[in-house]
Parts: structure tokens; C-alpha cells; sequence
């Protein structure tokens, strides 16, 4: 009957189609780092519930150079990666029991809420207004808005106040790009979904200056240092700081003492080495934590 | 109405200006694509360093890896979206108001708002009420919604376009209309609307590159990425790269339309014209 | 609900730019894809190539790509224009290659008395064309026409991406401002995007029903 055949076809492509759905998945893994195995934490706290389960998911960046960029293998790499692999590793997880998620504006506060990712780690600048919905541990860093131009900055530009009537590009909604506009509404803001178009953007014409943090800027001079320069001081605080769940204070807290651990103990400055060290000219010093 | 209608077969004289206007045309195309090489050559564009990048076997598998998530959130979007489709249709269809009318409300509401702010309610709002949803699903679970609504009209169209006699036949051997619409009407529609709903899964295909939003690592995504990884120089031969593949599956896809479409022409000896412009979205 | 009231100025700013976009394009990519439809019927095998073409690379090339050849490929040719126009020239082109196939389906559909009638009273094919057969056609296409402007309105938040500043890079803008009401500011734009969507596909289902009894 004919009817029979459309039906088993149709069956037959249900299957399929389950059956593609379920096998779908990234893999990312790690080849271990440091683990404290002997790690022990309070009944009922987050890191006790982590430790139990001997996994971890963090929301980071994957499209930052220096900080968070997924690598052609498909795993994350950068300053922020190093400080999650950190933590992790303090909560006696190993870097392959790690999942990285990748954090755009839209799923990072949600996802903290939801607690879909255990904590965020992406270039994540503290304010006032984000701390409404999530708490923050750190700073593990501060970075502080730069202007990149051309090579030879042939539009003369030496700051911020220079930007007047020049194009200038940012990513769209970030930070930097917030600033320009309250602060500098005299600058024509171009906004783009990410840096590298910035980049292109300025090589070829389009804009005169890119803003953002200096190491971010730093990591596009170093993909093609004959056509950028860095110009000038940073002229803003960025303090980046890791999210957590609101009203987690212990989790926090617990945040703070291990970045405190791996700044007496030289793993932060490793970390720092081993990512944005290699374009950073000078070595930063570590911020000071703010236990709020 | 046939191409042929609308110009006499050309004499010689035509046929000559034809000839003469096609090689100038022809010509200026040439220049046009010379010049335009050109002055891509010498703003470096070519070089082959950049264009080396793609035969790094990483790239290669990443990028293989950003297509299987592409088809795979196509495939199971498209399978859902028919299902759903199929019902919307045949509530539309139905002589009960209760029915037809909510249905009717469905397809005006997802086919009028913005695809990628129904991915984004989807991933963001149903956990806001106690579902969790993964980015795959959100997606799929967006794509689904709005082409069902596309969908249901592109098979209600074809049911519509089904002679009369068909179901007065299926009547007259004492069916009941599900059994008519089971058995007689939706079997014809689907196969007569066979090109339009393979240009619907192009366009839902295409789609899928939405998923940036919510970061669902699809391919378009995943090639943003590694350009990001790479440095900007490499854009153009990565997005060309990108372009070539989604050119690759959507013209296989298109080609089956059209040879399903000449199939269905020769067997049932009449026209079916694919709703071409349904497919924009 | 409040980030929205605060930034109402905003937002009107980004519903200005996408209409903006929308219209300019609109018309640009009719006219475009008309030209294609009639070189895909022409008595000139090139132009019949060459539209068919046009059509089968553009309309299986996402239009996010398209927005990137245009935006960054286009400078590399010493193209230097307004991020504005570049997203214009996006929009159009991809656009076209749908409204050409909506409009090619239209001259199918007018009946072939017409044709032959107006070549029988010796007609050009261009005469033919413009004084009846189009004319003709765009009424049968209005509607799947005013399907691809939906599509074209809503497929204009690409722009975003590629420095523009329409409604849907106010709205990443703002939920990245204010992360407490990001559902309330996405809400917003939809509000926007429906504003300029439902009117048409309301218009594209009045005309459906006119042509209906007109036939």
C-alpha cells in the first residue's frame, strides 16, 4: 500500500533525524595542569557540589584574541581560558572535565542565572549596573581603553579627544564602545560584531581609529604589525572580573583566595606569560581584589 | 505561458545583432571581471600565502565540523518543521472554527516576526518559565516555528490546487475527510509542492547561520572564528571558502528541486510553479 | 520595561535606519530584479545565462556573506562608501535574485492570449514586455512581492553586523547595557520589526483576495 511506504520513509527520516540531533556536540579537553586533589569544601557549597561532580562549565570568550579565541583544534586559548583552567584546577577538576561555553551578550547573564555555566570568564568589566543581577569576583586584571590607527598615524590622532569628527570603530555594545558615546559624541562611532573587522576596516580606509582595551588592540597589532600602531595612554579602567551566581558569597569568596593563591605564588603571572604576555610590552601588576 | 510566446524566432538579421550583441556583451563582462582582478591583484588580495591557509588540515576539519552542525540543525528543523506544517495545514483547512483559527493566528505570528528574535526568546524566555532549552534546541525550536508557518501554507496551497473531483472521488468510495486528506490529498500535495519545499530547506539551511546569536557554533560561525583566530588578512579566503560550500549544498539542493519539478511536469503533464518568493526569509 | 521608556529616543533612531534601509533597498532591488526577470526571458542566450546565474549564486549564498563581500571586498577594488550604502548594495543584491524570481514566476502566469495578442498587433519584445506583459505580471506578483519586502524588512537587521546602527544593533546595544532587561529591550525591537512587517503582510492578504475575484 502506498501509504505504507510514505510512512516507513517518513519513520526512517525521524530516526535519522534523532539520531543526528543526538550525536551533535563539541568535545573540549585538555591535557591536565595543576590539580588540588585534596581539595575540601563545606556541605552544600558550590565547590563542594563541583568537586562531587568532577566537572565544570565555564562561559568564556571565543572570538578574543589574547583573552578567549577558539583555536583551529576547537579549544579555547587565552588569559581568561588560563584563569578558568586556575579555578578549576583548585576545585580539584582537571582541564579535560572542563566545558567551555562560549559567552556572547546574550546567554552571559542568563546563563549564570540559569546555571547552565558555573561561572563567566570573559573580558567581563565590572559595573554597577551588571552587578545588579550577577556578583563578581576579582579583578584578575585591568585593562584600560586605547585608540589604534594606522601605521605612521597619519591622521595625527595622540588621544582620545583627537577622535572628533573621525570615524572610529568598536564592537558593537561593548565597553569601549559605551564610552566613545558618552564621553567623546563629537567621534563618528562605527560598530562592528567583532575586532577584526575593525581591523580590515581600518587597513583599508573605512575607519580612522579602532578603541577598545590596549590588549585587545595589542593582539590585532600583533596579527599584522606592519599596518597598526598603538597611540598614546590608556585613558579608562577596565577591571575584568569573574561572574558568578547572585548572592553566592561563599563561591566568591572562594574566587578571590584562589586568584589571591595564584598571585603570591606566580601561576597569574605564568598564565598572563604564556597568552597576553606574548604582544603585552611591560608585565602588568595585579589588581587588587575588591571583596565587596 | 512559455518563453517562446513573447519573441518571434529570430531571422538571420536577428540572429546576427543577437550574436554581435552577445559577444559585446560578453567582452564588457570580461573587462569588467579584468579590471576588477586587477585591482584586487595589486591590493595584495591573491597572494598565495593568504589563500594557503586553506589547505591547513585544521581549518579543514573545523570547518567540516561547523557544516555537520549546520546540517544537522537543518535536517532536524526541516523533519519537524514538515510534521508541523502538515497539521497547520489541515486545521486551516478543517470546517471547524476552533481549529482553523488558531492555526491561521500561528502562521501570521511566526512568519511576521524576526527569525533571530525568535531564537532569542526562545533561549532567553522559556527558561524564564522553568524550561531549559540548549542552544541547539532554542534554534531548532526557532527554525521549526517559523518554516512550519511557511510550511503549512506552501502544503496548504497545494492541497488547494488539487482538482476538486479528488476529493469528491474519495467521498464517493465513502472515505471520511481524514481519511481523504491522509490518504488522497496530502500524498499529491506533498509531491506537487515538492520544489517549493526544497526551497523552503534552502532557505532554512541558510538560516541556520542565525544561530550566531545564542553562539551555536554553525559554520558560518565557526569560520568567524578561526578568522579571528588567524588574523583579518585571511578573511576573504576563509568567507570565500564558506561561500563556496553553502554554494555547494543549497545548488544541490536546487538542482533536485528542479529535477524533481521536470519529473513531476512529465508525469502528471502540467506545471508546478514552486512559490519562489517565500523563500527570501 | 524601564531600559526601554529611558532609551525610547534611541530607538527611534535605530526604527529610522531600518526603515531607512528597507525602502531605499526595496526599490533599488524591484528595478534590479526586474531587469534580471526580463533578461531571463530576453531572446539573448548571454542574458538569459547571465541572469540565471546572478540568481543560482546569490539566492544560495547566505546573505551574511554577501554583507562581508560587500563591506570588505568591495573597498579592496578602491570602493571607498558609507557603511550605509554598502549595506544598501547588500540588501539590494541579494534581494533582487528573489524578486527577480518572483517577478519571472508572474510573466509565467500571464495567460499566453496576452502575448501572442501584442506581438499579433507588432510588438517589440521590449514593447511587449513593458506595455503588457509586466504590467500584468506585477499584479498577479503583488503579493509574493510584499513577501520578499517582509523578508527583505527583517533581513535588514544583518546590517548590525556590519556598522550599522538599526534596530537590531540598538537593541545588542542596550540588553549589553542594561543585562536586567534584556527579554524587555528584544521584546522592543520586535515590537519595531512587527510595526513594519504586519501592515504589509496584512496589505499582501487584501490583494491576494482583490486578484482572487479580479480573475
Amino acid at each position: 500500500m502506498r501509504i505504507g511506504r510514505w510512512m516507513r520513509l517518513a519513520g526512517t527520516v525521524l530516526v535519522l533525524t534523532l539520531a543526528a540531533a543526538a550525536c551533535g556536540g563539541d568535545d573540549e579537553g585538555g591535557d591536565g595542569g595543576q590539580v588540588n586533589e585534596g581539595a575540601s569544601f563545606a556541605e552544600g557549597t558550590t565547590m563542594a557540589r563541583l568537586q562531587q561532580e568532577g566537572a565544570v562549565t565555564i562561559g568564556t570568550k571565543f572570538d578574543q584574541p589574547l583573552f578567549g579565541l577558539k583555536n583551529l583544534e576547537g579549544k579555547p586559548e587565552g588569559f581568561d581560558v588560563e584563569i578558568g583552567k586556575l579555578i578549576a584546577g583548585e576545585l580539584g577538576i582537571a582541564e579535560d572535565k572542563i566545558t567551555w561555553v562560549e559567552s556572547v551578550s546574550a546567554n552571559r547573564e542568563p546563563f549564570i542565572q540559569q546555571d547552565k555555566v558555573d561561572f563567566v570568564v570573559a573580558t567581563y568589566t565590572i559595573n554597577d549596573k551588571r552587578k545588579e543581577v550577577v556578583d563578581f569576583a576579582g579583578p584578575y586584571y585591568e585593562a584600560g581603553q586605547d585608540i589604534m590607527v594606522a601605521k605612521g598615524n597619519p591622521e595625527g590622532i595622540g588621544g582620545p579627544d583627537d577622535l572628533a569628527g573621525k570615524k572610529v570603530c568598536s564592537v558593537t555594545g561593548s565597553t569601549p564602545a559605551e564610552n566613545i558615546r558618552t564621553n567623546y559624541p563629537d567621534a563618528d562611532l562605527t560598530e562592528f560584531d567583532v575586532y577584526s573587522k575593525c581591523a580590515e576596516a581600518l587597513k583599508n580606509g573605512q575607519v580612522q581609529a579602532v578603541t577598545t582595551d590596549n590588549v585587545i588592540l595589542l593582539g590585532l597589532i600583533s596579527q599584522d604589525e606592519e599596518s597598526f600602531e598603538l597611540v598614546g595612554e590608556p585613558f579608562t579602567k577596565e577591571p575584568y572580573g569573574i561572574g558568578v551566581k547572585k548572592g553566592d558569597t561563599e563561591f566568591r569568596n572562594f574566587i578571590n583566595d584562589t586568584l589571591q593563591k595564584a598571585y603570591d605564588d606566580g601561576r597569574w603571572l605564568a598564565a598572563w606569560d604564556a597568552t597576553a604576555g606574548k604582544v603585552a610590552p611591560e608585565k602588568p601588576t595585579p589588581p587588587t581584589i575588591d571583596r565587596y | 505561458m512559455t518563453e517562446a510566446v513573447l519573441y518571434d524566432a529570430a531571422g538571420p538579421r536577428g540572429r546576427r545583432r543577437i550574436l554581435i550583441g552577445s559577444l559585446a556583451g560578453g567582452l564588457l563582462v570580461v573587462l569588467v571581471v579584468g579590471v576588477a582582478v586587477a585591482r584586487l591583484a595589486a591590493n595584495g588580495v591573491f597572494e598565495a600565502e593568504r589563500w594557503r591557509v586553506l589547505t591547513q588540515g585544521d581549518l579543514q576539519r573545523l570547518l567540516g565540523r561547523g557544516l555537520a552542525a549546520t546540517l544537522r540543525a537543518a535536517l532536524v528543523a526541516m523533519v519537524l518543521a514538515m510534521a508541523v506544517g502538515g497539521l497547520l495545514a489541515v486545521a486551516r483547512l478543517s470546517r471547524g472554527r476552533w481549529l482553523a483559527m488558531p492555526a491561521g493566528a500561528w502562521v501570521e505570528l511566526f512568519r511576521g516576526l524576526p527569525l533571530l528574535l525568535l531564537i532569542l526568546f526562545l533561549f532567553l524566555g522559556l527558561p524564564a518559565v522553568g524550561v531549559t532549552v540548549s542552544t541547539f534546541w532554542a534554534l531548532v525550536a526557532g527554525l521549526t516555528l517559523y518554516n512550519s508557518a511557511v510550511i503549512g501554507e506552501i502544503f496548504r496551497a497545494g492541497i488547494l490546487s488539487l482538482p476538486k473531483g479528488q476529493t469528491e472521488a474519495a467521498y464517493s468510495i465513502g472515505l471520511r475527510r481524514g481519511q481523504s486528506l491522509r490518504l488522497i490529498l496530502i500524498p499529491q500535495a506533498v509531491r506537487r509542492m515538492l520544489p517549493a519545499l526544497i526551497s523552503q530547506a534552502v532557505t532554512l539551511l541558510k538560516d541556520t547561520s542565525l544561530g550566531f546569536v545564542i553562539a551555536y557554533a554553525e559554520l558560518l560561525r565557526t569560520g568567524r572564528n578561526a578568522v579571528e583566530f588567524l588574523g583579518g588578512r585571511y578573511s576573504i579566503p576563509v568567507y570565500v571558502a564558506i561561500a563556496v560550500l553553502y554554494i555547494a549544498v543549497n545548488a544541490s539542493l536546487s538542482f533536485l528541486a528542479r529535477w524533481l519539478d521536470g519529473r513531476t511536469r512529465r508525469r502528471l503533464g502540467r506545471t508546478v510553479q514552486p512559490s519562489v518568493a517565500d523563500e527570501a526569509a | 520595561m524601564d531600559a526601554v521608556l529611558d532609551n525610547l529616543d534611541t530607538f527611534r533612531q535605530g526604527f529610522i535606519t531600518t526603515l531607512a534601509l528597507t525602502v531605499v533597498s526595496t526599490v533599488l532591488a524591484l528595478v534590479l530584479g526586474t531587469l534580471l526577470a526580463a533578461m531571463r526571458v530576453s531572446p539573448v542566450p548571454t542574458l538569459r545565462a547571465a541572469g540565471a546565474t546572478y540568481v543560482e549564486v546569490v539566492r544560495n549564498t547566505p546573505l551574511t556573506l554577501v554583507f562581508f563581500f560587500a563591506v570588505f571586498v568591495l573597498p579592496q577594488l578602491d570602493i571607498r562608501l558609507s557603511f550605509f550604502v554598502f549595506a544598501v548594495i547588500a540588501v539590494t543584491v541579494y534581494h533582487a535574485a528573489f524578486f527577480c524570481e518572483a517577478v519571472r514566476s508572474g510573466i509565467n502566469a500571464v495567460g499566453v492570449g496576452q502575448a501572442e495578442a501584442a506581438r499579433s498587433i507588432g510588438l517589440t519584445f521590449t514593447q511587449s514586455m513593458r506595455l503588457v506583459v509586466l504590467p500584468q505580471a506585477f499584479r498577479t506578483v503583488v503579493p509574493p512581492l510584499i513577501n520578499v519586502v517582509i523578508a527583505l524588512t527583517k533581513n535588514t537587521s544583518i546590517a548590525a553586523a556590519f556598522g550599522v546602527v538599526e534596530l537590531t544593533a540598538v537593541a545588542t546595544r542596550l540588553a549589553n547595557a542594561n543585562s536586567d532587561a534584556v527579554i524587555a529591550i528584544f521584546l522592543g525591537s520586535a515590537v519595531c520589526y512587527l510595526a513594519l512587517t504586519l501592515p504589509s503582510g496584512w496589505l499582501a492578504g487584501r490583494l491576494e483576495r482583490r486578484v482572487a475575484v479580479a480573475r
